[in-house]
């Protein structure tokens, strides 16, 4: 018997020929997946309501075989049952989602709290103002909140420590204050260009990776194959951004470890990337430029000279002052050693992209699941082991330096750009749809479900954020209170993407 | 010591002298001008994925504009997007664009609460809350202050505590889980204070404008100061906003 149907990153399905399994079997047949496999790990979870009932659908990927095994399974709304995260933390999210959308119960489930407190959650009473916040009662310690609203131009969430004298004992983060209902948005536009504009909108500073995955997604469910130019167009702006959002982030990590000059020169060595997108698409984070099944702004000769020009000024400076960091003591002795999550951490938590590949975990979907031209591309996941803030430096360091290299690469081979128009696209019937792509945080999965007329009738959207905040919370343990903020940046994870 | 200068050195001037003529690079969609070419009105208005064009005259509402270009793509010979970055405007009429008219999108100074110059033109303090932004105006906020566009050098700097502030600036659609935490850092600030919507959602709450999990109630309750155009909004229209609010 077959208990899961495997499937390529970006391929379809009926949904039919997904196993059904009775909860028992479900529940053992995944855990049964996951044991001792660090290559393969759960991509997504979530229920798919149907009257009274919620059809649950678990997809694990093996890293190794290249391949998504998704089953599923039939249990009543407001259902108990025993939990997947008993046996496998990294499930302990996806089960608080699920008991948020469905109201279903678990019998053994280790950390049991709200998610995101969405608009159409089942129960109504739980409010932001009453998060069961974990207490700990003792004269010896305190407690610092902070937030929704920080210091600083940033989305919110609060933060809830506690404290012995400057020491951090435990970090809770309560999310959910950028809930816009996404979700449910991409059911009720009808448009495919407004919820092409949705997908943009997701998290605005992974514009390119979130709309990689709905436009794949979506040729995927009608069953188009996307021409070279869009590959590449695709492709190429995911690295662009990764190079954009790495750079600003060593510029923001700068800033949180009072390094005036590295803060300064990092933040305006972004500009050149954000404005070479304008260039290419007229607006500087890449809004309107990934459309499904076209695109508007054709790459020429003349944009690849363009973004040479800008390599030439950038990478001087880029390198200058990256090395200058990583040569300074007043620096690595904030970076080293700070805020660390050890291997066996991030495996229990699940993370994903640059928060798994800062602890020797190797999780990279442009190796493990290639999409669009990361095929083509001999692509080396830049892996560090101490997992602490100098390892999230690290990695954008070296990544910068690698996209760099596969930009130029990309560009020496441009193809003919004949997608300018849009194609007649009409989603299959009752199919089932997932998408993989690696943004520059990691991870972003996205999954689809049609009717019998090829309406959209369920998505989901997973942020590599959604399973890396924990780790957030975790790293900061044991370091004093004034480190947060640059374990917070050297993380630099989505709120809205959390929240949807 | 000596690596520093020679890395500064190496930087030279990154500072755009005039924010307010310089020109930015490459296809950016500023404001659009609109031709008196006669068009299937109903064509032009269906195209638009937010609403945000009008018929009879052909109108373009910045205010619900998300600039995906589409409109001009299917009508280039109706409507062009210039690289005019000066999108701000501190009523929501000063947001259209009527076919026929190219002119700057500019401040109503007869509207302009007299106590905002009176105390703000030397210096303005803001705190930035995001209320379901998707961090793409935040970050845009952000680099308003970066050494390139300086915009503290007029004056104008993002602060920490609401308490040290003058005003808000709101990015995002408002969501109801953030509906409350605005209400309470608007609270916190000072007498005399400035409301700044900056970003197509939190004007009108873009693509999200419809979304029942928005609580819009706090724009119900209090005229914003000034609406700054956008998706996100571009750093320099952010700071000509702001120095037109002020009469800088
Ligand atoms: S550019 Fe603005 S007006 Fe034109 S179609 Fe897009 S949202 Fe509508």
């Amino acid at each position: 018997m077959n208990y899961n149907v495997a499937i390529r990153n970006n391929q379809s399905i009926p949904v039919k020929d997904i196993p059904e399994q009775s909860y028992h079997t479900f529940l053992e047949s995944n855990i049964g997946l996951l044991k001792d496999r660090d290559d393969r790990h759960c991509v997504n979870y979530f229920g798919y309501g149907i009257g009274e009932s919620v059809k649950l659908f678990c997809c694990i990927a093996d890293d190794s075989m290249h391949l998504i095994y998704v089953s599923s399974c039939m249990i009543n709304k407001g259902a108990t049952l025993n939990s997947f995260a008993k046996h496998n933390f990294a499930f302990e999210k996806f089960e608080r989602e699920i008991n948020e959308n469905f109201g279903i119960k678990y019998t053994d489930h280790p950390w049991f709290k709200p998610v995101r407190y969405a608009h159409n959650r089942i129960e109504k009473s739980k409010i932001m103002d009453n998060y069961p916040f974990y207490g700990v009662d003792s004269e010896e310690l305190h407690e610092v909140g902070v937030g929704p609203v920080h210091a600083g131009i940033i989305e919110p969430g609060h933060f809830r420590f506690i404290c012995n004298g400057e020491q951090i004992m435990h970090l809770e983060i309560q999310l959910g204050y950028q809930h816009r209902g996404v979700e449910q948005l991409f059911l009720q536009k009808k448009s495919l260009l407004e919820r092409t504009i949705l997908a943009e909108s997701i998290v605005g500073d992974t514009t390119v990776g979130h709309t990689t995955a709905f436009a794949n997604l979506w040729e995927s469910l009608s069953d188009y194959q996307a021409d070279k130019d869009l590959q590449f167009t695709r492709t190429l702006a995911l690295e662009l951004e990764r190079i954009a959002i790495h750079t600003g982030d060593l510029s923001a990590m700068c800033t949180d470890i009072a390094y005036q000059l590295g803060s300064s020169v990092f933040g305006r060595l972004r500009t050149p990337i954000i404005n070479y997108m304008q260039e290419w698409c007229g607006n500087r984070l890449a809004k309107s430029l990934i459309r499904v099944g076209k695109t508007n702004f054709p790459y020429t000769e003349y944009h690849a000279k363009r973004l040479n020009e800008v390599f030439v000024a950038y990478e001087p400076d880029f390198n200058e002052m990256i090395t200058k960091l990583f040569k300074l003591p007043s620096a690595l002795s904030r970076f080293e050693r700070t805020g660390v999550v050890t291997h066996e951490e991030v495996k229990l938590i699940g993370t994903v992209g640059m928060a798994a590949r800062m602890s020797g975990l190797n999780r990279d979907i442009r190796l493990s699941h290639p999409h669009n031209l990361y095929s083509t591309i001999n692509h080396e996941p830049i892996i560090k082991n101490h997992g602490d803030v100098y390892s999230r430096a690290q990695i954008r360091k070296e990544e910068v330096k690698q996209s760099i290299g596969y930009v130029k690469a990309l560009i020496n081979d441009i193809p003919a750009f004949t997608s300018l128009s849009e194609p007649e696209l009409k989603p299959r019937p009752e199919m089932f749809a997932l998408s993989l792509v690696e943004g520059w945080r990691g991870e972003i999965c996205h999954c689809a479900i049609t009717n019998n007329k090829g309406e959209l009738a369920l998505y989901k959207i997973k942020d590599p954020s959604f399973h890396n905040w924990l780790a957030l919370a975790q790293s900061v343990r044991n370091n004093e209170i004034s480190d947060f903020p640059i374990c917070n940046k050297s993380f630099n994870l989505s709120y809205c993407g959390h929240d949807l | 010591m000596f690596d520093n200068i020679k890395i500064l050195y190496h930087q030279g001037k990154q500072f755009i002298p005039n924010v307010k003529t310089v020109e930015v690079p490459g296809i950016f969609r500023g404001r659009p001008v609109i031709s008196t070419l006669p068009v299937d009105e109903q064509a032009i208005k269906s195209v638009c994925p937010l609403g945000a064009i009008d018929t009879n005259p052909v109108r373009l509402n910045l205010g619900k504009c998300n600039f995906c270009g589409e409109c001009a793509l299917k009508f280039p010979d109706k409507i062009k997007f210039t690289k005019d970055y000066k999108l701000s405007s501190n009523t929501l009429e000063g947001l259209i664009v009527t076919e026929g008219e190219d002119k700057p999108i500019t401040i109503n100074e007869s509207l302009i609460r007299p106590e905002i110059r009176k105390f703000f033109s030397g210096s303005l303090k803001l705190r930035q809350v995001s209320a379901a932004g998707d961090n793409s105006c935040e970050l845009e906020l952000n680099a308003s202050g970066n050494v390139q566009f300086d915009m503290v050098r007029f004056g104008v700097e993002f602060v920490a505590s609401p308490r040290h502030a003058d005003g808000v600036v709101i990015t995002g659609p408002i969501s109801q889980n953030m509906a409350a935490a605005l209400q309470i850092t608007y609270d916190a600030i000072p007498e005399p204070k400035i409301i700044i919507l900056a970003g197509v959602d939190a004007i009108s709450g873009g693509i999200f404008a419809n979304s029942p999990a928005l609580d819009r109630s706090f724009i119900d309750r209090y005229k914003p100061d000034l609406y700054i155009s956008g998706n996100p909004v571009h750093p320099l229209a952010v700071i000509n906003g702001i120095l037109g609010l002020l009469g800088k």
